[in-house]
């Protein structure tokens, strides 16, 4: 098919904008983005908060696992205008100011429970989401395996995950 | 990959977000999005307008009757699956949930949008179907009720029109006394089942079954009440030779051809099984709720 090249290259995407605000780590953050920008990328091009990984953009890896409302949850699966008036945590604000880490970033370090670290963000998100909820937890092999079932690692096998869940319970005084 | 693009309201009445799916036969309204976005990002699914119902507020909540549970269009899997009052009048919903995909997906999905979705291997339009109840869609003439059998059609398609929101979905409560049990087979946690079978069932004062309902997912293009099923085990007292005939009845509901992981034999063996299984441990509950 015979096309012109000579057509202008528009100087604007013909994507639609719309103003979003949120809270993300205790800050108040607003940008007018497309309305497809996923919260995954808002979060990592937007605000350069690039601790939050994304692995395969349809909700099967869990790399992407923020906290929205307080609840763990896809943020590959949920777009950023969808997040308006939100309250967002990502792995950025796990860890204290000082870089002290979260008990569940220690165990995880105690126990070897990264390899190459990739899944890891969305792992803690989700992670630290439960622990956060009020009630007993479930420490058997079978109650981790279920709280561990929305996230993949390709690397440790999870044994180690699996032991760095018990750790991060005996550290917060919920075992 | 990212979606295509597409516009994006967020009406604030029902009203509003039936004019704009009325006035565009392209747009889609956008719950939970926890199938329509990795549809939409592998761009599968191309909406010309996404209508995120989120801001409704008459779309939020559940409401437990005494003989229905009214389950609003926002409401997420994980409400509904923590819900205390939904529990104490059917505890069969919280055990259906722990095998409706992971935690995260089951915070943001929405009970109503599964529904919608209609995808014969999930959970929710199963339970609709087991317990005989129905929905409610609202379009520019009115609201009107659909039950679940006439609503699931056929693979990804309900009895909705196009210019319809499914304001709400209508629970039924459990008989006062049934017994209740879900169990599905999937190759890992948490995935879409290969088959699964739900059944309440009541026992009369001499332990046979005076009222049985049995459904399946995952074996063909619609969730299946097991009919044949259930007749032939109502008055019985659920004994082996009477479990074996109700298998071999259900066999032929099994339609979903062979697929790449799943032979049509194993997904009937598998469907015998659950069945066996079922029957018998919601046969135990409504014992024990008969002496507790």
């Amino acid at each position: 098919m015979a096309r012109t090249m000579k057509a202008a290259i528009p100087d604007r995407s013909a994507d639609a904008e719309v103003d979003v605000s949120m809270t993300v780590n205790g800050e108040a953050v607003s940008r007018s983005v497309s309305v497809r920008m996923l919260l995954s990328d808002f979060l990592r091009h937007e605000l350069r908060l690039t601790g939050t990984h994304v692995g395969c953009e349809h909700g099967v890896c869990g790399c992407c696992t923020v906290l929205l409302n307080g609840r763990a949850g896809r943020s590959c699966l949920t777009l950023a205008v969808q997040a308006n008036g939100y309250d967002i945590r990502t792995i950025e604000s796990v860890a204290s100011a000082d870089g002290t880490l979260h008990p569940v970033q220690q165990a995880f370090k105690e126990c070897h429970g990264l390899q190459c670290g990739y899944c890891t963000p969305g792992m803690v998100m989700n992670i630290v989401a439960r622990f956060e909820e009020p009630g007993k937890l479930d420490l058997t092999d079978e109650g981790i395996r279920d709280l561990l079932s929305g996230n993949l690692c390709r690397c440790t096998g999870y044994l180690n995950i699996i032991a760095a869940v018990r750790r991060a319970a005996e550290l917060l005084g919920r075992a | 990959m990212k979606p295509s693009l597409f516009g994006y309201q967020a009406p604030a009445s029902i009203e509003e977000a039936i004019s704009i799916l009325a006035g565009d036969p392209d747009a889609v309204v956008l719950a939970g999005g926890q199938t329509l976005l990795p549809a939409m990002n592998f761009r599968a699914a191309n909406p010309s307008t996404l209508v995120d119902i989120q801001h409704v507020a008459d779309l939020r909540g559940i409401e437990v009757g005494t003989e229905i549970i009214i389950v609003k269009a926002m409401t997420r899997h994980r409400e509904f699956e923590l819900d205390a009052a939904v529990a104490r009048v059917n505890p069969l919903v919280a055990e259906v949930m722990q095998h409706v995909a992971h935690v995260p997906i089951r915070n943001r999905g929405t009970v109503v949008g599964s529904l919608c979705h209609a995808d014969p291997s999930a959970e929710m339009p199963m339970l609709l179907v087991l317990l005989g109840g129905s929905v409610i869609a609202q379009g520019p003439s009115g609201r009107r009720e659909i039950a679940a059998e006439d609503f699931f059609q056929s693979f990804l398609t309900t009895a909705r029109e196009r210019d319809e929101i499914i304001t709400e979905a209508r629970f039924p409560v459990l008989p006062k006394g049934a017994g209740w049990a879900f169990d599905e087979v999937t190759r890992r946690h948490g995935d879409y089942a290969i088959a699964g079978v739900g059944c309440v069932l009541s026992l009369d004062d001499r332990g046979r079954a005076s009222r049985v309902q049995l459904a399946a997912c995952g074996i063909a293009d619609t969730p299946v009440r097991l009919k044949e099923a259930e007749n032939i085990l109502t008055g019985t007292t659920l004994g082996a030779s009477d479990l074996d005939a109700a298998v071999a009845a259900s066999g032929a509901a099994v339609t979903q051809p062979d697929e790449i992981h799943v032979s049509h034999t194993y997904r009937r063996r598998a469907l015998g099984t659950l069945i066996r299984r079922i029957v018998t441990m919601a046969a135990q509950r409504a014992t024990q709720m008969e002496t507790a």
